[in-house]
């Protein structure tokens, strides 16, 4: 896997670029300038640069994304949740039922000690309420995803302001920040969170997404001011504070770009703890309390538990589905980790 | 006026608890329009942290800058940070030793060359990018319009130290610092950069401050020499003066111990002995002296001032080397 990056074609001249004419100039013969270097020769160099051209730059998410499809880690994490979003966005087209809709075929064999099973019409049998299991399978997804996306970016992005606002300015605003932080982070994750959920009057989808957003921003936040404070002494900074940048420049455009490859990263990989605490908190019933939604965590808490001798499948598909998801998301995060960092770079 | 006038500037670092350490001690020196003025001398002697005072860019808790550092009349040190700023990159520019690290790595090459102008000269970023590649092509980079969009892991270490000069002459700033501008690069590139360092500020008139420890550089390069040991300057001549016939005994020993083709094969490279741990502090007497081939008594006690030389030079030392002494 780290075999150097070879560019045919483009190695070669790049590197000749600089060396053409150094045997006649040396510093104490410095009269002779560059002027001397020769038009042709200038030429033939403009000649072979261009030659060796590929379209525009690459860049460095361009040349992680190569890194990438090499992986074969990657690959599957990829491939799953790219399954997952696929299954989320067209769950309408997908799903052979209304996940709501109670059906009479269902609810008329339905007793406390008999669910029924897989039959042509419904593939995965009944649910205990007589709704398509299927189905509300497929519909899990959508929300398990939005849960997890939306509980991920607002913890980011609540981070990343924490994070930036730490690192940029040091001092006391960087220590304030801080032990707020470290409070945060002295509690174990599921614990804080369900606390953030039982302080809310009335539980929805929305407690439960700021709970798992607010349970990740101190790591967020931790991340970025760590890396922006290793920025504040890079030379490159340095360099920008020589020209005479202007302080919001070199917070925004010189440290924060720099800063973020690591934040982006741990994106991906709480997007899998994300989805993990969401289903969590619904499995304790504390999610949505609205039966209709569909909601892996919350059929395999509430359902499957409580079905279990009757009919384990409705806890081993959320669960299913859940870990496999969640795994997903970690190997792309992890294959991620491993081609933006820089020390894997050839 | 000169257009640079340094005196007296000092930098003391101080951490709690710590005993405070001289960086750079007394140093004064001066560089007129268009003139190229060495700074000389072994790590840790104080180049950069002169540097970095002069652009204002030390650290602002830890140290104490003390001095003057006149810029075409106007104290540096007393400037308020925003106008500082200001002057930074329009008035002074820098170029630092490592190509690689002092470019951002993830903004192309063509928009950290319009960063400056966009800053300094008001321009809008089409208009910037147009001149910047006019830039890139003035330091001799082939194919600058692919360039500018490129990023800097993309191009060789010596197209990096082009791109950085072009950045610190875009506003054609009448003083340039370079500091070790050669030293992460291999010695062919070194010779190109440092032509097309002497031709630039022969075509523009901008003076500039050469930071190196590589006399090579010196030669080929300064018209006047400072050379630094301990945090103080201990000797300053005219190059050729410095080149035939140095005085100091730590100038002489740095010249002597250069390489030569011309040597006797087998023969030994010529080394001052110890190393700068050995120094004892100017307070003590000559920070030299325990390394010193010409050490006196009087050496032992308190620094030896600077006083001016028969040729025209500054030089500190109790018992210089002979004129009659030449450099093998």
């Amino acid at each position: 896997m780290s075999d150097p990056i070879t560019r045919p074609g483009v190695a070669a001249p790049r590197d000749g670029a600089d060396q053409p004419g150094t045997d006649e100039r040396r510093p104490g013969m410095s009269e002779r300038g560059i002027g001397l270097l020769g038009e042709r020769k200038k030429a033939r160099l403009e000649e072979l640069a261009r030659a060796s051209a590929d379209k525009g730059g690459v860049s460095l998410v361009r040349d992680a994304i190569r890194r990438l499809r090499r992986n074969p880690v990657a690959i599957v994490g990829a491939s799953i949740v790219a399954l997952f979003v696929l299954m989320a966005i067209f769950a309408p087209l997908l799903a052979p039922h209304d996940p709501a809709q109670r059906f009479d075929e269902l609810t008329k064999n339905l007793t406390v000690d008999n669910i029924p099973g897989a039959s042509s019409e419904f593939p995965l049998g009944s649910d205990p309420l007589g709704r398509d299991f299927f189905s509300r399978m497929i519909y899990g997804a959508r929300q398990t995803l939005f849960v997890g996306v939306v509980a991920t970016l607002i913890g980011l992005s609540l981070g990343v302001l924490i994070g930036a606002i730490s690192g940029a300015f040091g001092g006391w605003v960087d220590n304030i920040m801080m032990r707020f932080t470290d409070v945060m982070l002295a509690l174990p994750a599921l614990l804080l969170a369900i606390s953030l959920v039982a302080m809310a009057s009335r539980s929805s989808q929305w407690t439960v997404i700021f709970a798992v957003a607010i349970v990740n921003v101190p790591i967020f936040a931790r991340l970025l001011r760590g890396s922006m404070l290793a920025q504040r002494e890079s030379d490159h900074v340095l360099a920008a504070r020589a020209l005479g940048v202007k302080q919001r420049n070199i917070v925004l455009r010189h440290m924060l770009p720099n800063a973020m490859t690591a934040v982006i990263v741990q994106a991906t990989l709480t997007l899998s703890t994300a989805i993990l605490e969401a289903a969590s908190l619904s499995f304790l019933g504390l999610g949505d309390p609205d039966i209709n939604r569909a909601e892996w965590g919350l059929m395999l808490g509430v359902d499957g538990q409580r079905y279990f001798e009757v009919r384990p499948e409705l806890a081993y598909y959320p669960a299913l589905a859940i870990i496999v998801v969640a795994l997903g998301f970690t190997l792309l995060g992890e294959a991620m980790r491993e081609a933006i960092d820089p020390k894997n770079r050839r | 006026m000169s257009l640079l006038d340094v005196r007296d500037l000092s930098v003391v670092f101080q951490r709690r608890g710590e005993r405070p350490f001289t960086a750079v001690d007394k140093v004064s020196f001066s560089v007129e329009p268009g003139q190229t003025v060495g700074l000389v001398g072994e790590s840790g002697c104080g180049k950069s942290v002169t540097s970095l005072a002069i652009m204002g860019l030390l650290p602002q808790r830890g140290n104490k800058v003390t001095g003057e550092v006149l810029f075409e009349g106007a104290n540096l040190l007393e400037l308020r940070p925003d106008d500082m700023r200001d002057r930074r990159g329009r008035d002074i520019g820098m170029i630092f030793q490592d190509p690689l690290s002092s470019l951002n790595p993830v903004i192309p090459i063509g928009v950290q060359v319009a960063e400056v102008l966009e800053r300094h000269q008001g321009m809008d970023r089409r208009k910037a990018l147009r001149e910047a590649r006019q830039l890139l092509d003035a330091v001799g980079i082939p194919d600058p319009e692919r360039r500018l969009k490129e990023y800097p892991h993309q191009i060789s270490g010596g197209m990096r130290q082009r791109a950085l000069i072009a950045i610190a002459l875009a506003c054609k700033p009448r003083l340039l610092i370079a500091d070790e501008p050669t030293t992460a690069l291999d010695v062919t590139i070194q010779a190109q950069i440092l032509t097309l360092l002497k031709q630039l500020v022969d075509e523009t008139g901008t003076a500039l401050i050469m930071i190196t420890h590589d006399l090579g550089v010196v030669a080929g390069l300064c018209d006047t020499v400072n050379v630094l040991y301990g945090g103080k300057v201990v000797e300053r001549a005219a190059r050729h003066e410095l080149f035939a016939r140095p005085r100091h005994p730590y100038t002489h020993g740095l010249l002597n111990s250069v390489p030569r083709l011309d040597s006797v094969r087998g023969e030994r490279l010529h080394a001052i002995r110890g190393s700068v741990a050995d120094n004892i502090p100017w307070t003590e007497g000559c920070a030299f002296a325990p390394r010193c081939n010409y050490v006196v008594d009087a050496c032992l006690e308190g620094a030896p001032p600077l006083e001016p030389t028969a040729t025209g030079g500054d030089l500190r030392c109790n018992n210089p080397v002979p004129v009659e002494v030449t450099v093998p």
